[in-house]
This record gives structure tokens, sequence and C-alpha cells, in this order.
């Protein structure tokens, strides 16, 4: 799928040489991109030269996010000081449990209200919007546990997706001569994206009837129905069998070349190099690192939030002394009320030894 | 023999008399709101008292029409939804339930307390406010009309008349409403409200209308209730009857269009069968007296009706309508 083979990771350590392509981004012309060029393609050239810095500015960003903060009590869950996504690129949001990932979505998306901070989408403000506000604005979500609403059929779940909706007002559902041609037009367009999603024999059927993979196809064709321009997706792979997992890594892609900007949360860390052009990660509510993915395993920050900042440190010579003398402290312990201590392990042995 | 056919004929009667039409119609409003958008009304008698006493003030207080009078009713019913939906739909569920509740006992205090007098005549309630109504039956009120073997007089077959055309009337509006988009919407507001927000759907306003559109359904009842009985007391509006309407949607089948109307005529057939039979036995002695009194019948049909509800939950759960399938679905 990447267009251009060669791993960035070579040449972006020393962001800016490569000077950028003749086919890359051009702020100058309208949308900013050459013609002819796949969005995908354009989406990591464009990035290719940024440098790897928390909050670096995206040259056509889609959201920007500022200073937003979010304590639940004591705990702060989410403390973001600058962060732009691109448009038209596939941005990886990862980081540990509890890093604040899916409260930043939550945030984003109108479901939760900061404490602090501002954060726009194409410019205009999001902040007071309700969810269904920000729906509405082409910024569109799935969820961590996925949301299919069982007892309708996966057609009737598809069609709950489109918008403006004439039927949709309760004194017009009274007359269907307004809302039939529109709902036949939808219905149309539902069974097409189920037919991408290998769905369209099913759609007769109750969402829960489907088996959980199947569902989290099913919730990202129906957050297509709205035409997004942003789709936010709350770890899309998990409990997802391999093979499922290609093929809706292949959808990812595909809502990437339709010119959709694309932010997802992952653990699986095959799946966000694989696809993503930009990965941001979060550890305690802040923003750790950002570049693009073949710059993340090489930092240090990111290493140490996953596995500890001390996990291969070696010790100094105080903390050696002080293992050591605890260490003969406890032998010497033991030798004194030595009997006890083995007596009470030995009647384990002879079992273990009969059989 | 005889006797069997009477009592089939009398609890046939009641099936089809007003008081089956009172808790259909509070049955079709628990469904829109319960059945199709999981909200919990717990004070569907509220509206019902709203309804009959919208009426019974405006007419035999006010000396308004009884035209009148039915708006003042529906119009009530919308305000108590939208005081009631303000506060508690942005909230869970079960803070609706609790409002709910506590407004259709405390509505019901109020209007029988001494306070209140001057307009509801208290305990005593009202009375005389249907005449116009009844005037406007196409045959002669006064006389009793004998129908299969059951004896109803003039007023009351107008009433169920006008009742049953309401109640179907009733029935393809929902049926309508529930085939559009805007059902769709409602239906996955109660399968989950969140990923209708994530889609664009403005849950509050859905919820609200549902909520409304059930209560005017609910003060229908209750006026059909109050010209029924020819008067408006306010302990006939115990908020037992709530339950009752319950029991009548699920026996019949929740979020099916002739779920409640079914099941509340059959709830109706149910107690008046199980009364008039266990009242007969004990007369004829195949019940000994000392075993079952018939003073014991009314509240022992009852325990018959729950007994049958338990029943019906064991072995089939979806009502005689429903789906099996779909209300498997939750049971995973």
């Amino acid at each position: 799928m990447p267009a251009d083979p060669t791993p960035h990771g070579a040449t972006a350590s020393g962001a800016g040489t490569s000077g950028g392509s003749p086919q890359g981004y051009r702020p100058g012309q309208e949308g900013g991109w050459a013609s002819g060029d796949t969005p995908q393609r354009l989406a990591q050239i464009a990035l290719r030269d940024l440098p790897w810095e928390i909050g670096v500015a995206k040259p056509d960003p889609a959201v920007v996010v500022d200073g937003v903060t979010r304590t639940f009590g004591g705990l702060t869950a989410v403390s973001v000081d600058h962060l732009e996504i691109q448009r038209g690129g596939i941005t990886g949001l990862i980081g540990p449990n509890g890093a604040g990932k899916t409260t930043l979505f939550n945030l984003l998306t109108g479901f939760d209200q900061p404490d602090t901070g501002t954060w726009s989408f194409n410019g205009k403000s999001l902040g007071k919007l309700s969810p269904h506000q920000v729906a509405r604005m082409g910024v569109v979500r799935t969820f961590q546990l996925t949301k299919a609403l069982s007892r309708l059929t996966v057609l009737q779940n598809m069609l709950l997706g489109a918008q403006d909706q004439k039927g949709e007002s309760f004194f017009r559902a009274l007359v269907p001569g307004t809302w039939r041609a529109q709902e036949k037009a939808n219905t149309e367009k539902a069974m097409d994206l189920l037919q991408r999603f290998k769905l369209d024999t099913k759609k007769d059927d109750f969402a829960g009837t489907l088996s959980g993979g199947q569902r989290k196809l099913l919730e990202m064709a129906r957050a297509l129905m709205s035409d997004p321009q942003v789709v936010m997706l709350d770890e899309p792979m998990a409990g997802v069998n391999p093979a499922l997992t290609q093929s809706l890594l292949g959808h990812v892609k595909d809502l990437r070349e339709q010119g959709m900007t694309v932010i997802f949360v992952e653990h699986d860390m095959d799946v966000v190099r694989d696809i993503s052009d930009w990965v941001v990660v979060m550890s305690a509510g802040k923003i750790i690192a950002e570049g693009p993915p073949e710059s993340i395993s090489q930092n240090q920050a990111v290493v140490d939030a996953y596995l500890g900042a001390h996990h291969d440190a070696p010790l100094s010579a105080e903390e050696e002394d002080q293992v050591l003398a605890e260490a003969e402290e406890t032998i010497a312990r033991q030798e004194r009320s030595g009997g006890d201590v083995l007596s009470s392990d030995r009647p384990k042995n002879p079992k273990g030894t009969d059989r | 023999m005889a006797d069997l056919l009477n009592a089939l004929a009398v609890a046939g009667k009641s099936a089809l008399g007003f008081q089956a039409i009172f808790f259909a119609l509070l049955a079709i409003g628990i469904n829109v709101q319960f059945g199709y958008a999981g909200l919990l009304n717990f004070g569907q008698i509220a509206f019902a008292m709203l309804g009959g006493f919208g009426i019974a003030i405006s007419v035999s207080k006010w000396g308004l029409p009884f035209w009148v009078g039915v708006l003042v009713g529906i119009l009530a019913a919308v305000v108590l939804a939208l005081l009631l939906g303000l506060p508690t739909l942005r909230l869970r569920a079960d803070y609706l339930a609790i409002a709910t509740i506590a407004t259709a006992e405390g509505l019901r205090l109020l209007f029988r307390s001494v306070s209140a007098t001057p307009v509801t005549n208290g305990t005593r309630g009202l009375s005389a406010f249907n005449g116009d109504f009844i005037a406007l039956a196409p045959w002669n009120t006064s006389r009793r009309y004998s129908i299969l073997g059951t004896s109803w007089s003039g007023g009351e077959l107008w009433v169920a008349l006008v009742g049953w055309i309401l109640v179907i009337l009733g029935s393809l509006l929902v049926f309508a409403l529930m085939r559009s988009p805007w059902g769709r919407v409602l239906k996955s507001i109660r399968e989950d409200e969140d990923a209708v927000r994530s889609l664009g759907k403005n849950v509050y306003v859905y919820k609200m209308q549902a909520l409304v559109l059930g209560g005017v359904f609910g003060a229908l009842g209750g006026m059909v209730y109050a010209v029924g009985t020819g008067s408006a007391i306010p302990d006939q509006y115990q908020n037992a009857n709530t339950f009752l309407a319950y029991a009548a949607l699920i026996l019949g089948g929740a979020a099916r269009v002739l779920g409640p109307v079914i099941g509340a005529m059959l709830l109706l057939f149910i107690l008046q069968f199980a009364d008039t039979g266990l009242r007969l036995l004990i007369s004829n002695g195949v019940i000994p007296e000392d075993l079952l009194s018939s003073t014991d019948v009314a509240q022992i049909r009852f325990v018959l009706v729950g007994v049958g509800l338990m029943l019906l939950l064991i072995f089939r759960p979806q009502g005689i309508f429903g789906d099996r399938r779909e209300v498997m679905l939750d049971a995973r």
C-alpha cells in the first residue's frame, strides 16, 4: 500500500534535510495537493519533513487541540497543550492503559466537557457542542465497546447513520411521501457500503446476532453512512480475529484514499506501524511523543512509558549495597529461626516425591 | 354449561368495555415510551388523571364545552410530560422512573386534598360532565341493548364505540410512526443512546417527543374512563393501574403495535372471567366456602393474573405478538 517504500526512519532523523519532493504539499495551491497524487501518499509526504516534536504544527490541520485538560477528582485524565491532526492522513493514538486516549476522544466528540481548553475542526470551535452537533459537523466516532443496536436489523443500523433525514422529524414521519425517495437513496447507499464490508447477506439479521468482529465492521460502515470528514475509531481491531483485522485495515486505508481524516486508538503496534502516517503517544494524560511510526519505537520517552523508566537502568553503588544488605539480613533471620522455616516446608517435599 | 357461557359473555363484555379501552390507551402510551424508546414511565396514571379531570373540571366547574375540556386535558398532559422530561431525560433512565412514580402519587393526593376541594371536589370527585358527549350518540341512550347475551346501556355502547375508534386511530398512528425513520431513531435510542448521539441525532428531543406522545395517549385513556364511569374521583386513579397497563403491554408484547391493545383486552377478560367463574364455583359449592369466600374473589383474581404473567414470562417472554429471537438477544 505505501507508495514510497523507503523507510522514513532513515531520513527523518535529520528532519528537513530531504528538502521536499516535487509531488509534495504545496501550501499556496488550492487544497495544497498536486493533482493525480493519492491522498495516502500526500499525507505521508507532507508529514515527512516535520520535526518529531510534541505539538508540532502540521501543514494542513483538520483538528487542532489547544490546552485541553480534564480532571476526575484529583486525577488529571487529559492534559494536552497542543495537538494538530493532519487532514487526509491516518493518525494513530497510542499509549498504555489509562493514558487518557478514550477520554480525549470523548472530549473531542462532545461526549465529555473539558475543564479548560479549546479545540476546533476546520477552524470552527467544537467547544460546548453536544455529541450530535459534533457529529453533524462531520466528525463521527466509533466506540471501544462496540455499540451495535442489537434489536435493529443490520440495514436499519446502517440507515440510522444517514444525515439530514426528512423522515426523522415527528410530523414529516407521518407523511411518507416526504421521505420515501430519500429513504430509497439511503438504502442503496447502505447496501453499497454493506457490500464493501461483506455484510450484505446479513442485512435482515438483528445486529445482536453478529459476531464481535462483524459488529466492528457494522459500526464502521454505519459511521460512514454520515459521509464524515473525520472518522475517530476507538480500538477498531480489539477482539477481532487476524483474518478480519486485515480486512478492517484495508477499510481504514480506504477511508484515507477517499480523503477522510482518520484518528484511531490502537494497542497493536504492528497495526499502528502498518497504516498510520503519524503517531501520537499519550501517557498519564499527556502527549509524550509525536512522529511518523518509525520514530516511535526509538523514542526513549515512549519506551519508558510502556516499560517503566527504570526497567533496564543499572543499579547505582548505593542501591546495590542496600539490596545486598537486605538480602543478608533476610538470610540471617532465616538461619536464626531456621528450624521453623524449614520444617514448615518439609511435609510438602515427601508428598511431591511420592508422585 | 349455561353458567359457563354466561361467565364467558360477561368476561367478553368486560374485554370490550370502556375499562379495556382505558388500559389499552394507557398501554399504547407506555408502548411508545417503554416499548420503543426505552423510557420508564411508572406514572402513566397521572396523565390519565389529568385527562379525566381536564374534562371534568372544565365542564362542571368552569362551564366550558365538552370538547374544550378534551383540549384542556390533552394540554395538561403535554405540560406534565414536559415538566417531567426537562430535568430527567438528560439523566439515566431510572431518574424518569422515580420522578413519574412520585408525580403520580403526589398528584392524586393533591387532587383529593382539602385545599383542592373547590376545584376537584376532593375525595367525592366530580360528575355530570359527560352529558354533551352522550347526547351525540346516534341511538337512544336511555334504553338497554342486548348483544350476545350481555346487556349494554346505550351510553356504554357509545363510549365503547368512540373509545375503540380512538384505539384504532392511535394504533394506526403508532404503526405509521414506527415504520418511519422517526421510529427507527426511537428504537435505536432504546438500544444505545450514545451510539445514536454519535450519529448526529438529538436524543433529548426524541425522548421528549416520545414522552409527550405517550402522555397524550394516557390522557385519552383517562378521558374514556371518566366519561365511561360518568365521574372523576381522584382515588380511581391509583397508580396500580399503571402497572396493570404494563402487565397488559407485556402480555400482548412490547414494541408491537397491537401488543397493548390485545393485551388490555385479554387482561380484562381474564380478570372478569376469574371473578365470575370463581363466584360461580363458590355458589355451586364446588369450592368450599371455608376455603375461599366470595369476598376473597376480588383479590384472588389478581393473584391468578400474577401467576399467569409469571408463566408467560417463563414460557413466552416475548408476549403474544413478540418475536422470541428479538427478546432473547438481551439474554446473552
